[in-house]
Order: structure tokens, then sequence, then C-alpha cells
């Protein structure tokens, strides 16, 4: 049974322009495949950036935003699916854009630790319902006192807060291997 | 003091009282953070009145790097006797969004735009 959190909608891909990546389990080692987190997320705010009138200087600055948003998003994702899917379940990461007139849908996917589900999603729980900006200075604050304290959230707040983006998040098992939970997170940045 | 990457450069120069990010910050984390903030750690060590953060040729940064960066902040507001400036260009455009928040953890915080 899939298990949604926050704002996920489905069967949208028909209706949309749509560009998918997709990295093979452990086909290098993370820090070869680091570098093409920022290659990848380049090219995508590069690409959709085409997609986007440049022909007078207001349209220049849109364009020039949109594919600043992309690539960060973009690059946010791929470096959580790389840092956080487990390694021995052997799934692809996958990372799709779907282009729309008004907004844009990010969707990622990867595999999830079984011991880390249950922390992951109460985690979530605390981002769907807090106040993202009073998070953002607690986690900063805390972990200026605590240096062991490695996950910050900060790419996801940064994406409520300065993007004005919404949410999602579905836990379900693979496809490949009923003992593997696959978690997608969706991305919708309005335009 | 320098740190330098493939496609980024980090320095302090001394003599402006000014630490220099360039390029595209995208580490991995803490681990390939450290020689970054071990320079930011030294200023804040040196204590000097008036510091700035000059990011006006900053590309990109990553969460990582937003971690960094703001605890950077926090531990320049802790110090009390330091003043800091943050300065940003209007034409990259991660940074009009972003750099207003490193405002809300310290509210003395300068934000200069070129």
């Amino acid at each position: 049974m899939a298990q949604v959190f926050g704002e996920f909608t489905e069967n949208f891909a028909d209706r949309s322009e749509y560009l998918v990546l997709g990295f093979s389990p452990s086909s290098l080692p993370i820090q070869l495949r680091w570098k093409t987190n920022g290659l990848s997320a380049d090219f995508l705010g590069d690409y959709v950036r085409n997609f986007f009138p440049g022909d007078t200087s207001a349209n220049l600055t849109k364009q020039a935003e949109i594919g600043s948003a992309v690539s960060f998003i973009a690059n946010e994702l791929l470096e959580n699916a790389m840092k956080y899917s487990d390694e021995s379940a052997n799934q692809p990461v996958n990372l799709e854009v779907h282009l729309f007139n008004d907004h844009l849908i990010f969707l990622s996917k990867n595999s999830v630790s079984p011991k880390a589900i249950t922390s992951f999603q109460s985690y979530i729980q605390e981002i769907i319902t807090g106040d993202i900006g009073q998070m953002y200075i607690d986690q900063v604050e805390k972990s200026v006192t605590n240096q062991e304290e490695e996950k910050s959230g900060l790419g996801y707040f940064t994406m409520i807060m300065d993007y004005d983006a919404v949410l999602g998040w579905k836990f379900e098992e693979s496809e490949n291997d009923s003992h593997v939970t696959m978690v997608t997170t969706m991305i919708q940045l309005p335009l | 003091m320098e740190v330098k990457g493939d496609d980024y450069k980090v320095w302090y120069d001394p003599s402006e009282f000014t630490i220099y990010c360039q390029g595209s910050l995208r580490l991995a984390g803490t681990e390939e953070y450290a020689p970054i903030v071990q320079i930011l750690e030294y200023v804040i060590d040196q204590a000097p009145q008036n510091v700035a953060l000059n990011l006006s040729q900053l590309e990109f940064l990553n969460s990582s790097g937003i971690n960094v960066l703001s605890k950077f902040v926090i531990k320049v507001r802790q110090k009390e006797k330091i003043k800091i400036t943050v300065k940003g260009s209007e034409i990259i455009p991660w940074q009009g969004k972003s750099l207003k928040n490193l405002q809300r953890l310290m509210p003395a915080l300068k934000l200069e735009w070129s």
C-alpha cells in the first residue's frame, strides 16, 4: 500500500512536456556520481529555460530565474537521492521534470533504507505542518551547538521559503522487489 | 588563506577583512566543506570589527553550502563585536531569493547589492 504525504498529484504525465534522467545503482563511486549531480542539474536548468521566451529584458530575467530555480531544485533532489538511497537495494535513481504553462513538476525516485523510513516520515510531517521560517532558524542554531548534526533539511526549507514550492512524497513497494521501499519526492514549482 | 576546487574558489583577504566565494559550491556535506569552514572559523577567531562576505561572483550554492554560511552568520552574531556585511549580486537569481534568510539569523547583518 502506498503512503502519501503532503501534496502529491498523480496522472499528469500525458499533459506535459517532460524529461527523465536515470542513474543506475552503484555504477560509479559516490564522489564521481556527485559531479554528475551538478552537470545534470545545470543541464535541466538550461533546457527548461529555453521553453520560455527571452525577447525583452523582463523575459530574460524571468528566464534566468527559472533556469536557476530548476538547477537548484534538481541538484538538491539528486544530492538527496544519492545520499539517502539504500545502496544494498540495488535500485535506480530517476529524476523527471515536467513542464506546464504556469508551473513545473519535479519527481525524484529512489530506494529508502527500511531503518530510515519512520524517522524520514516523521520529519516530513514536521515539514508539512511546521512554521518553515522558524524551523530554518532552529535547525541552524541547533547545528551550531551540535557539530554531529549532519542532516539539515535546508534544501527543502529553501525550496518552500524562497521558491514557493509545494512538496509531496509517496512511499511504495518497488515494482522489481517487494522487499524494497521506494520514495518518490514531488516538488511543484509555480512560475 | 585560500581553498580552490575545479569550479570554485574561497579566500580571505585580511587587508580588506573580506571573505570571497566564487564559482559553484556544491560540495558533498560537512566533510568536503571542512576546509572552507576552517577559513570562516579563522576569521571569527581574529574577530575583526567589520567583516565582509563577498558572494557577488558565487553562481551556485547547494543546501550544504547554505548551511555553512548560515552557521557562520550565527557564530558572527554570537561574537557580538563583529559587524558583518554580505555583498550579493542582483544578476545572480538565487541570491535575490535566499540571501535575505541570513538576516533572519542576524537582523543586524547588512546586505549590499551590486
